[in-house]
């Protein structure tokens, strides 16, 4: 299932991420999962939230870049190769992924992950003709 | 010290003068005739070659500018055929556009001229060995200071700049004794040998240092760790390259040759001509230069002229330090860097729709400068994709290096975190101590 993904621009010095989190907190945004990417320069953070729109708005309004992407959601079984079976699946279909950051849902018991790769289109139909279980965006932005 | 050429060296105030207006006015001649720009601003002056006699006459011609340089580019005020043009220099012009400039075989000899005389006056003989250690290439300063040398018979490595080690092993091994290079690198060339342990393996006396503002501290701090006497040397690509005007053994101020180049202050604003001794704009007018001549060229230095008698014996007026700049060029490690060059690069990157916020910090460690340049990140730029962000700091780095000739350290920064003040952003913070 495609759903919105929010990534956001911030220097690598301190205290950046902290004031990124407490706007949102400030706003009752909740973040469901987050991922960061540094550079010596730079850190791209990769978030879902439950409400990337307004997210994007009030991290705006603070001179934060924010914007918000496509990406992959699907939910695998928390076992030994759950994961290897999704890419087994991307790579037969020669679909390359350019990140990924996974976490494990309490309540389900699955192992849910956001992928971002090169073929987004591809790689959904790769995950609906397989038996991954795609997650719908009201389920993951609330988890 | 001796005096390589007494005879206009020293030649008394009234003989020069009229030295100087017998060559002003064949030159106004010669370029009336042959340059189109100038011809067209006498005539817009209602001047005709006719009406200058003597050098009292020059407060009446037009004045001439950089942007000329950009205007005609790359030949357009060159006074020769091409075929009697035997070198071209160029350096950077207020934006993208290098300026030009041309020498004919006789230029050159009288470049060398003028830098032999200064090596002559500070004691440099056919027994040196001289390093130089600017820049070889379209920039003025390594093939400069190479033709003097060589005109005073010494012995020239010509070294040009950069890789620090190799430069203090040749130094030693070799056994130079004169060292020609910005002053800025000087004192990393001390530093480096110091620590290399190389500094008593020297044979150095002698020192000519310039092409960027240096302070009487430097002076110190360089004389005493490379144990040699520092010299200062003025000059810019427009007018000739280093030559200019030089110290001479005294160190109190540089001596401008003036049968070649006439000086004049003035105030920069009402563009009126000052009195000696006054601070403001230097203008320079070349008398002998065949290839690329200059009237009147708004040099953008602020100085001051000292016309009272040097003990050295030579008429030839002293130019006191420049204090600073009427335009806002930056010389950053000797190379001529205009804020607006870097504000094109930016414009290009960004699809010429906005010019992203950017600062440019320059500062000086461990005795080199450096360059960094800030720029604000804006929706426009950000790409949900690291290889991309790093790309775009990779392409301006790449893109400003190649427009400066000198490398920026880029940094993608928050937006709006560059500090306004009224509004505007400080595009320049220049912490480097002696800066001008």
């Amino acid at each position: 299932m495609k759903i919105k993904q929010l990534s956001v621009f911030l220097e690598n010095k301190p205290g950046q991420l902290c004031v990124m989190t407490k706007l949102l907190a400030e706003n009752e945004i909740n973040i469901s999962a987050i991922s960061l990417a540094d550079t010596s320069g730079f850190g791209i953070v990769r978030m879902i939230v439950d409400d990337p729109e307004k997210a994007q708005s009030v991290l705006s309004d603070a001179g934060i870049i924010g914007m918000i992407t496509e990406v992959s959601a699907i939910a695998m079984n928390d076992v030994p190769g759950g994961l290897s079976s999704v890419l087994n699946a991307l790579s037969a279909a020669q679909v390359n992924v350019e990140y990924m950051y996974a976490f494990v849902s309490v309540r389900s018991g699955k192992a849910l992950m956001v992928v971002q790769t090169d073929a987004i289109e591809k790689a959904e139909s790769v995950f609906q003709s397989s038996d991954l279980h795609a997650i719908s965006p009201s389920d993951i932005y609330r988890i | 010290m001796p005096i390589r050429q007494p005879e206009i060296e020293c030649l008394n105030a009234e003989e020069l003068k009229d030295m100087q207006g017998k060559l002003l006015s064949s030159q106004v001649k010669r370029m009336y005739e042959n340059v189109v720009c100038f011809r067209g601003r006498m005539d817009e002056a209602g001047l005709k070659p006719d009406d200058i006699k003597c050098i009292e006459d020059i407060g009446k011609l037009p004045f001439s500018y950089k942007s000329d340089l950009r205007d005609y580019y790359p030949f357009g005020l060159f006074a020769v055929p091409m075929k009697n043009i035997v070198r071209t220099h160029a350096s950077s012009g207020t934006t993208g556009k290098r300026i030009v400039v041309g020498y004919t075989a006789k230029d050159l000899d009288v470049w060398s001229d003028c830098i032999a005389r200064m090596l002559t006056g500070i004691g440099v003989t056919d027994d040196d060995i001289v390093q130089v250690s600017f820049g070889y290439g379209l920039f003025t300063g390594g093939f400069g200071l190479h033709g003097g040398a060589e005109k005073v018979g010494a012995t020239v490595i010509p070294m040009s700049s950069g890789n620090t080690a190799l430069q203090i092993q040749t130094m030693a091994d070799f056994g130079a004794t004169v060292l020609c290079c910005t002053p800025s690198y000087a004192m990393h060339l001390g530093e480096e040998a110091k620590r290399m342990g190389m500094i008593d393996s020297l044979s150095l006396r002698i020192g000519i240092f310039g092409a960027e503002p240096w302070t009487e501290e430097m002076r110190e701090k360089i004389e005493e760790t490379l144990h040699i006497k520092a010299y200062d040397i003025y000059g810019l690509s427009e007018i000739m390259g280093p030559g200019v005007a030089e110290e001479c053994e005294y160190q109190c101020g540089m001596h401008i040759w003036e049968d070649h180049f006439y000086p004049e202050i003035i105030d920069p604003d009402t563009c009126e001509r000052l009195p000696d001794g006054s601070t403001g704009e230097l203008v320079l007018t070349t008398l002998t230069k065949e290839g690329f001549p200059l009237i009147r060229y708004r040099t953008r230095d602020i100085c001051r002229l000292n016309r009272t008698p040097c003990r050295c014996g030579r008429t030839h007026v002293r130019l006191m330090k420049p204090q600073g700049r009427t335009d806002d060029m930056l010389i950053i490690r000797g190379v001529n860097v205009f804020p607006s060059q870097i504000e094109e690069v930016l414009m290009h990157v960004s699809g010429n729709i906005i010019t992203p916020n950017y600062q440019i910090i320059v500062d000086r460690v461990n005795h080199t400068d450096t360059l960094d340049v800030l720029v604000e990140m804006s929706r426009e730029l950000f790409a949900d994709n690291v290889k991309s962000v790093e790309n775009l700091e990779k392409s301006i780095t790449e893109q400003i290096r190649s427009a400066l000739g000198l490398s920026p350290r880029v940094h993608l920064v928050n937006p709006n975190s560059i500090i306004r003040s009224e509004g505007k952003a400080k595009r320049v913070i220049d912490k480097r101590e002696g800066k001008i």
